[in-house]
């Protein structure tokens, strides 16, 4: 039996200077690229594919198949693109993952770049991190200055450079191929598929997107073989993953754990919910997965097993939400962020998720009218599988499994505000002052 | 559009209709080049000369449009449209520090919205509005990667955790009087919004190694792995993958509920 958690890329994050290169190395840090950098680039690819890992960036698409998907090389440039762009709501997995420990991303893209053929990889950070840049930046730095990136990595003629590009604060970047224009100095706005990047990515040429958790799990699979790795995980969903616990738990944060872990065990590891409350809802994935209740607290935490509860596992984004929180007011919240990040490329999401937010507002407001329900699921079914891009697929996600589970919610949306119903001050995690303030604080519940 | 009305063209101020002075100008000129030289073509240096020109200007003013059109070959609708694209760039002189409050929904219900809505009142500004004196930009931002220590607020992009609505006007106010303010990870203080924007181009400011690797929520799960002995197994290199290196242990509480300052 594995133990219930194995830190693997979190393993050394409490060291008094975890993000630098010496840190690194003393936790056998490049001994992975040594190694990789003895094997024919095939080799890496076959040993990825063996461990069957899947993507760690939302959709779960095994990391191995893509690199095999790519056109084959005919003399030209092409390029891996690390997604750092992490934006997804509840999503906290890759930033600490690049503030602490930095180089097991910058190892990993050397090995995944030499693997594919690449010579010069990018890194796409959102720009809201500042600090994380400066990690980043030091950490290329220092690898080049090491021979670990450069003209002529480990002395074996290899040639990997990595430029980290900062992007501008814009949701939809993270979505790859609108990632992809943005990264060539563009709106960041989704592009027509096929042609996949794999094809015609990165100046039209063949070029793999992968989150920055994925590339950091490369070199483990490298050092210890594809079946260490196989031997967490599930059988579909093999390895391991960074789950992160935030909201009305005693004590969020991060669970670096064997995928198929459940939500009662890590609900347990954080303390249990805060001050014994009850959980009312939860994100197995981000905002854009469905939500969860208390009844599928067992579920295992795997892609397949999520997919068959009604969910997806995403970026094991766990928000969790107890008995004071009005689901109303938390999904009118996510769908203002839908409508605020909707790029405006496609008429089904532009238009819908502009409509989803008057109607949720009002059903927050406790303005709802009669058909009001009826309408929500209405423009999500026409926004569904119509959209452009999976953006438009999210923002129904929330609405659709809130009126599925709390209905009666909704309904309460006609007659009464939900401040009313969930007074707010209940929900914070500091202690207020007095009751008073809260009652004329009507601009808390409209954003 | 993400997040900006379709109205397209960047508010120019007169101000920003003097040209750069040539010692400025000059010194865009190798700024840009460096930032060029970094990718195969040259449009792709758009986002991060649009940093730069903020860096110099405190916004994207038109005389940035003008520059970044002039170096990569586009004209200045196309600068203009991207520029508007993204909340990071700014189409009015921005303060010296952009507060940023996290209202998306975990943020906001664990406390953030009754955040943002005291530090409005305290500053007497609402979203996307600059106190007077031109310290503080305010701003609702969306979720920024640190659920885990909601409620978050973002000072410059650095961060700012588990905040009340006291700490949050207690930074606001420190920064106004030109204090040096630490953020709870991130650099030894936060930089101006000029600095922190040079930085964004890809120019390091030497800060890099200041702060901690990861504060408490992010150590939570190590922790507890580290108390029951729990590793990972054993793989092909024998180096036992998970046996923890024996070296630090945490000092900091385990409730994550640790202030900013
Ligand atoms: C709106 C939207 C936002 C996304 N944001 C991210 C993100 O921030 N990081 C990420 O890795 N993937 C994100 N994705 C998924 C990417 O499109 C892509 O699937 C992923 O980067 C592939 O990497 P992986 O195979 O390693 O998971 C997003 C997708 C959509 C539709
Ligand atoms: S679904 Fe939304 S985000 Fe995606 S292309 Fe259409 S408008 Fe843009
Ligand atoms: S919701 Fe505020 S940081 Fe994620």
């Amino acid at each position: 039996m594995t133990d219930t958690l194995t830190p693997i890329l979190t393993k050394f994050w409490d060291d008094p200077q975890s993000w630098t290169l010496a840190t690194y190395e003393r936790h056998d840090g490049y001994k992975a690229l040594t190694r990789a950098l003895t094997m024919e680039p095939q080799a890496i690819i076959d040993a990825v594919k063996d461990s069957s890992i899947r993507g760690r960036g939302g959709a779960g698409f095994p990391t191995g198949m893509k690199w095999s998907f790519m056109s084959p090389p005919d003399g030209g440039p092409r390029y891996l693109v690390v997604n750092a762009d992490e934006s997804e709501p509840g999503t906290c997995k890759d930033i600490p993952l690049m503030m602490a420990n930095p180089h097991s991303l910058i190892e990993g893209v050397a090995i995944s770049s030499y693997a594919i053929g690449c010579e010069h990889a990018f890194i796409y950070l959102r720009g809201e991190v500042v600090h994380v840049y400066r990690r980043l930046l030091r950490a290329v730095e220092e690898a080049r200055a090491a021979g670990y990136l450069g003209d002529n990595v480990g002395g074996k003629g290899v040639k990997v450079d990595i430029t980290v590009h900062a992007g501008a604060g814009a949701y939809i970047c993270g979505e790859e191929t609108a990632l992809l224009d943005s990264l060539e100095g563009r709106r960041g706005q989704p592009r027509l598929k096929p042609p996949f990047p794999g094809a015609a990515g990165l100046y039209a040429r063949p070029t793999s997107v992968n989150n920055v958790e994925s590339i950091a799990s490369v070199p483990g699979i490298i050092l210890e073989g594809s079946d260490w790795f196989k031997g967490m995980g599930t059988e579909k969903s093999t390895g391991f993953g960074i789950f992160s616990l935030s909201g009305h738990v005693t004590n969020p944060g991060q669970f670096e754990a064997p995928l198929g872990i459940t939500m009662r065990e890590l609900i347990e590891l954080a303390g249990g919910m805060r001050g014994g409350r009850k959980l009312k809802f939860w994100t197995p994935g981000g905002s854009s997965t469905p939500i969860f209740t208390e009844e599928h607290l067992d579920v295992p935490l795997d892609f397949d097993s999520v997919a068959a509860a009604g969910s997806m596992l995403g970026t094991r984004a766990l928000q969790v939400f107890d008995e004071t929180v009005s689901v109303v007011r938390a999904v009118a919240r996510w769908t203002d962020f839908y409508a605020h990040e909707s790029c405006g490329k496609c008429t089904p999401c532009r238009e819908g998720t502009w409509w989803l937010r008057q109607i949720m507002n009002r059903i927050e407001a406790g303005e709802g009218t009669q058909d009001d329900i009826d309408k929500l699921v209405d423009i999500c079914d026409n926004i569904l599988g119509r959209s452009f891009c999976a953006l438009g697929d999210a923002a129904t996600s929330p609405i659709t499994s809130a009126v599925k589970y709390f209905r009666e919610e909704f309904e309460a949306g006609m007659t009464t505000p939900a401040h009313e119903l969930f007074p707010p001050e209940k929900s914070v995690l500091f202690e207020l002052p007095a009751p008073t303030t809260s009652k004329e604080s009507s601009g808390m519940v409209s954003a | 559009m993400a997040g900006h009305d379709a109205s397209g063209h960047l508010h120019v101020s007169a101000e920003s209709k003097a040209p750069y002075d040539e010692e400025t100008l000059a010194r865009l000129h190798v700024d840009a080049a460096e930032v060029i030289s970094r990718y195969p073509q040259k449009r792709s240096a758009l986002l991060p000369l649009l940093h730069l020109v903020q860096s110099v200007d405190g916004y994207v003013a038109g005389r940035g449009v003008s520059f970044c059109a002039e170096v990569l070959g586009l004209t200045e609708a196309e600068v203009s449209g991207v520029a508007t694209f993204y909340t990071q760039y700014k189409r009015h002189p921005n303060g010296d520090y952009t507060v940023g409050v996290c209202t998306n929904t975990l943020c906001a219900i664990m406390g953030g919205d009754l955040i943002f809505d005291r530090v409005s009142e305290h500053l007497g500004i609402g979203h996307d509005e600059t106190t007077e004196d031109g310290k503080i930009t305010l701003e609702r931002v969306e979720c920024n990667a640190a659920c885990d220590y909601a409620p978050v607020v973002m000072a410059n992009w650095e961060f700012f955790d588990n905040q009340t609505p006291e700490s949050t006007i207690g930074l606001v106010d420190e920064l106004r009087a030109g204090a040096d303010v630490r953020p709870t990870r991130g650099a030894d203080k936060v930089c101006t919004f000029k600095e922190v924007s040079r930085v964004l181009a890809g120019f390091p400011d030497g800060r890099a190694d200041e702060g901690v690797g990861a504060g408490p929520a992010s150590l939570l799960g190590l922790r507890i792995a580290k108390d029951h002995g729990w590793v990972a197994p054993e793989g092909a290199s024998g180096s036992s993958n998970g046996s923890s290196a024996a070296s630090s242990s945490l000092t900091s509480t385990s409730d994550g509920k640790d202030g900013s300052k």
